[in-house]
């Protein structure tokens, strides 16, 4: 297609494909207050750059594979009773940060471009990455789908789901895995330091607005579309980063709504 | 060696011809080499509803817990009847307001029951016209009765209930005792519940068990509320229980707000 040999055209469809899956994961984030988790896994990502440069495999696994390990390492890190939750996640998450500047910069005969990867770069979106987002979007959709009732009781209680045959442990794994992917897979559009930014802000737009679960999650998935979009264009017009862009129209949503919400209660 | 009331003749006959629903010998749980249960035996026959109180950190929620299989314990036995159908109601649930959830959607959360079957069990407990309304917008009672039904939907043998009047004000929640026992009356299903008031639960429960990290004492309300075991473990001075309780109010609380003194 030559409408994707465009670098500008190429970073919208990545962005829609990210925004598309960020509303529906994004919703469980918020609704179980895990936006720290999120922000944890994502600063990690800077790490798995490194490390998929330094095995030269592909970026999007290495970030993967290292936001996995940084998701173990918190659940066991919750069986321990000394440390507060958010100081094992602050821990966690600046020390991934740091591990991740510093390899990259011991790692001389390698060019990152440091500012790219952690704000979002609209030039850095290859063909490859289409592909990435769109199989591995789709994939994380599909695995959604299929647990999107057991993950709404647990979300609901814990205990209760528990009690009534939902396999709590095995699935919140799952959706610790899908956060993972969700973070490699918008890394280069939103920016490591504001990945979870797509995950959260856009459904909060959305809640206002919402009278059910999947209203949402839908609402959430299409405030997201329309601030790629939007953020997209104000990137390349006024030549500022994709990430911090993206992030600016998806909270003038946020506020817009909450506007919204206040003039109609009154 | 757990102090035991000596129940009336006929309270045991009646047991002992009822179904036996739960049964649990010497069960013990250990954490950290600390007995969070020390030998619990118990027994909760179908209709009949039994009351598990004790102070904070007693327990309760533990014994639960342990029973429902949620967490392993460390000796004993639980014996439960084959394909036990147990309607749960944990303590508390917060719904926080960004999760939109209504009332019905509350109750097809894990399993999938008809519009009439939902609003049948709404209608048991007096919340039928909630069914539509946000989860967060609830009180207290109004969710706890919300939850209730919902158990109700397991068409359940057991009613397992974590503190069901927590959230819930005064007035309330004797109402909800009453209607945990009608609900018995209704559904023949037996009741194990846990509460930190003897004395509101007293009119709605068969036996109560006194839980202090072991059963400290069990039997009739009346009798467990003399036990000088729950008297020490609630810190009331034995002398000194009676006039407490079985004090009397001098007025009566109109709904519009007013008081009018009781004409003696």
């Amino acid at each position: 297609m030559i409408l994707l040999d465009d670098f500008f055209w190429r970073a919208v469809f990545a962005g829609i494909g990210v925004a598309l899956v960020a509303g529906p994961l994004g919703c469980f984030i918020v609704w179980r207050r895990m936006s720290y988790l999120g922000d944890t896994m994502a600063h990690s990502a800077l790490l798995g750059v490194a490390v998929g440069a330094f095995l030269d495999v592909n970026l999007i696994l290495g970030v993967f594979a290292v936001a996995i390990a940084v998701a173990l390492l918190l659940f066991l890190f919750q069986r321990q009773k000394q440390l507060a939750n958010d100081a094992v996640l602050g821990t966690l998450s600046h020390a991934s940060l740091a591990m991740g500047v510093l390899a990259i910069s011991l790692m001389s005969w390698i060019q990152i471009d440091l500012m790219a990867y952690l704000f979002g770069d609209i030039l850095a979106v290859d063909l490859y990455d289409l592909y990435w987002i769109y199989g591995g979007g789709f994939l994380i959709m599909l695995i959604l789908f299929l647990l999107w009732r057991p993950l709404l009781a647990l979300t609901f209680d814990n205990e209760l789901a528990l009690a009534e045959g939902v396999p709590v442990f095995k699935i919140e794994l799952i959706f610790m895995l899908l956060i993972a992917a969700v973070i490699a897979l918008s890394m280069k559009i939103i920016g490591i330091l504001l990945v979870t930014s797509l995950l959260i802000i856009p459904v909060s737009a959305a809640r206002r607005f919402s009278r059910s679960p999947e209203q949402m999650a839908l609402g959430g998935s299409l405030i997201g579309v329309i601030s790629v979009v939007i953020g997209l264009f104000t990137s390349m017009q006024f030549d500022t980063p994709s990430g911090p862009s993206i992030v600016i129209a998806a909270v003038l949503f946020f506020f817009a709504a909450n506007i919204f919400a206040l003039k109609k209660n009154q | 060696m757990p102090a035991t009331i000596e129940t009336t003749a006929d309270l045991s006959k009646i047991t002992a011809n009822e179904q036996i629903l739960l049964q649990t010998e010497n069960l013990t749980l250990l954490a950290e080499g600390r007995e969070l249960l020390a030998k619990i035996s118990l027994t909760v026959s179908a209709g009949e509803i039994v009351t598990v109180i004790g102070p904070n950190g007693s327990g309760k929620t533990t014994l639960l817990r342990a029973l429902l299989g949620l967490i392993p314990f460390d000796s004993g036995n639980i014996i439960k009847k084959p394909k036990l159908r147990i309607g749960y109601l944990p303590q508390k649930i917060n719904v926080d307001p960004i999760l939109p959830l209504t009332v019905s959607r509350i109750m097809n959360l894990t399993g999938r029951y008809s519009e009439r079957q939902i609003k049948n069990v709404l209608q048991e407990t007096g919340v039928s016209s909630l069914k539509n309304k946000a989860a967060y917008q609830l009180s207290g009672g109004e969710f706890q009765r919300v939850m209730l039904a919902r158990a109700l939907l397991r068409n359940p043998e057991l009613l397992v209930l974590d503190e069901p009047v927590q959230g819930v004000d005064y007035m309330g929640e004797s109402e909800l005792y009453n209607l945990i026992a009608s609900l018995r009356n209704s559904h023949g299903c037996g009741v194990l519940m846990v509460s930190h008031d003897l004395h509101v639960v007293m009119a709605s429960t068969d036996r109560v068990l006194c839980l202090n990290q072991h059963i400290c004492c069990q039997g009739e309300p009346e009798n467990v509320s003399r036990h000088p075991e729950y008297l020490k473990l609630f810190g009331i001075d034995s002398g000194n229980a009676l006039a407490i309780y079985s004090h009397h109010h001098d007025h009566t609380h109109h709904l519009s707000g007013t008081l009018q003194k009781d004409v003696k």
